[in-house]
C-alpha cells in the first residue's frame, strides 16, 4: 500500500496540472473575428494608410502599436509579403495604441504626422525598425524629430501636426473601428475579414491565410 | 561517555523529521513553479504570448525567439522539469534515495538554465517578464534548499 501512496500523489497531481490546463488553454484560446460586408474598408471613403494594388483581391488590415514587440516583430515579414504577392495584396495599417504602453500614442501620433506629409508608411516603418531604441528612450519626441528628418520630412510642419486635431482624430478614428470590430489585442490582422488568430499569427500563418484567400477567389 | 551515543540516538529521527519538511518544502515550491510554467505554456500555446495586451515587458521577452527551442516553448521544459522535481520530492519523504538524488540532478539543471533566461532577460531582450522572476526565485529556493542542506543529512536510508 505505501509504495503506492507516493505514485497516487504524483498522479493527482498530474491529473490536477491537466485539468487546469486545458481550463486556461479553453479560457485564453483567441476568438476568431470577422468583419462583415458592412464592415469592409473597401469602397468607403474614409482614408485608410494602405500600399499595395487598390484592385488587390486580397485586404491585409492590421491594428497595430508601434511599442508592442510582437508587432515589430511581424511588420517586415508583413512587407514581405506585401513584396511577393505584388498586385495580389492590398496592406492596411490602423493605429491601436494600448493604453498600457507608454509611448505609443506619441508613436502613432509622430507617424500620422508623417503621414500628412505623404510619408506615413516611411515613418511606420522606421518606428518598428528602431522600436527598441525609442522605447528605452525617457522621452522620445527628440528621436522622433530626429526619424522626420530622416524620412525627409518638413520638421516644422512634423512638430506642429504631431499635436494637432487632425492627427489625434486619425488616431481615434482608428481606436473606434477597433472597438467595433472586437478588436483588444495587438497585432491583430484580419486577412479578408478574418482575423489570423493564436499560433497561426507568425510569418508562415499569414503566408498560408493569404494563400487560402487566394484560392478562394472566384477563377477569372 | 554514554552521552554521544544518547544524541546519536535522538538525532537519527530527527534528521528523518527534517527531511521530511525539507522534501514537502520542495514539493510546496515546485506546484508553485508548476502552476507558474503551466500558465506561461498555455499562454504560448494558444499564441498569447505573440500579441501585447497585458504587460509590455512580458510581451517583449515571451515573444522573442528565445521563449521557444524549436517548436518546444521554454516554458512547457519548465514544466516538466519542476514535474519532475515535485515527484522527486515526494518520493524522496518516502525514503526513496534515487529520487533525492535525481531531484538534486533537476535541481541543478533548472537553477544553470534559470542563469541563462535571467541572462537573456538583463543583457540580450532588456526586459524582465514577472512570471519569468517569480519562476526564478522558485528555483532559487530549491537550489537554496538543496544547498543548505547536506546530502548526507538528507539522504533517506535507501529501501532494500
Amino acid at each position: 500500500m505505501r509504495p503506492l501512496l507516493p505514485l497516487g500523489i504524483v498522479a493527482f497531481v498530474a491529473l490536477v496540472a491537466m485539468g487546469v490546463g486545458a481550463m486556461l488553454y479553453h479560457t485564453y484560446k483567441p476568438q476568431a473575428l470577422t468583419i462583415s460586408k458592412e464592415q469592409a474598408v473597401i469602397g468607403k471613403p474614409e482614408k485608410v494608410h494602405a500600399r499595395g494594388a487598390a484592385t488587390a483581391p486580397v485586404i491585409v488590415e492590421e491594428f497595430g502599436d508601434f511599442q508592442c514587440p510582437p508587432c515589430g516583430a511581424i511588420s517586415e515579414p508583413l512587407n514581405q509579403l506585401e513584396r511577393d504577392y505584388h498586385n495580389k495584396i492590398r496592406l492596411t495599417f490602423r493605429n491601436f495604441p494600448l493604453a498600457n504602453h507608454q509611448f505609443a500614442q506619441p508613436a502613432a501620433f509622430a507617424a500620422e504626422a508623417a503621414g500628412l506629409q505623404g510619408r506615413f508608411w516611411e515613418m511606420h516603418d522606421l518606428l518598428y525598425r528602431e522600436q527598441t531604441n525609442w522605447t528605452k528612450s525617457t522621452d522620445p519626441s527628440e528621436l522622433f524629430l530626429s526619424f522626420a528628418r530622416i524620412v525627409g520630412l518638413d520638421t516644422a510642419k512634423f512638430q506642429k501636426d504631431i499635436n494637432s486635431n487632425e492627427v489625434k482624430e486619425r488616431v481615434a478614428a482608428d481606436q473606434k473601428r477597433a472597438a467595433e470590430l472586437g478588436v483588444h489585442l495587438t497585432p491583430t490582422i484580419f486577412v479578408n475579414g478574418k482575423s489570423i488568430v493564436g499560433p497561426s499569427l507568425n510569418p508562415a500563418g499569414l503566408r498560408a491565410a493569404v494563400e487560402t484567400a487566394l484560392a478562394e477567389m472566384p477563377s477569372q | 561517555m554514554a552521552r554521544p551515543e544518547q544524541n546519536t540516538a535522538r538525532r537519527q529521527p530527527a534528521t528523518s523529521r527534517s527531511a521530511i519538511i525539507v522534501y514537502s518544502i520542495a514539493a510546496v515550491l515546485a506546484l508553485a513553479g508548476l502552476a507558474d510554467a503551466l500558465y506561461l505554456t498555455v499562454l504560448h500555446l494558444t499564441g498569447q504570448s505573440a500579441v501585447c495586451g497585458g504587460s509590455p515587458s512580458c510581451s517583449q521577452v515571451l515573444a522573442s525567439k528565445y521563449a521557444h527551442i524549436g517548436p518546444v516553448p521554454v516554458a512547457l521544459l519548465g514544466m516538466l522539469g519542476y514535474f519532475s522535481v515535485f515527484s522527486f520530492a515526494v518520493f524522496s519523504v518516502f525514503n526513496y534515495a534515487r529520487a533525492t538524488v535525481l531531484m538534486r540532478i533537476t535541481v541543478w539543471l533548472m537553477f544553470a538554465a534559470a542563469l541563462v533566461l535571467l541572462y537573456l532577460q538583463a543583457f540580450v531582450i532588456h526586459a524582465f517578464c514577472r512570471y519569468c522572476l517569480f519562476s526564478a526565485a522558485v528555483t532559487f529556493l530549491l537550489t537554496g534548499l538543496v544547498v543548505a542542506i547536506p546530502a548526507q543529512s538528507l539522504t533517506p536510508k535507501a529501501r532494500p
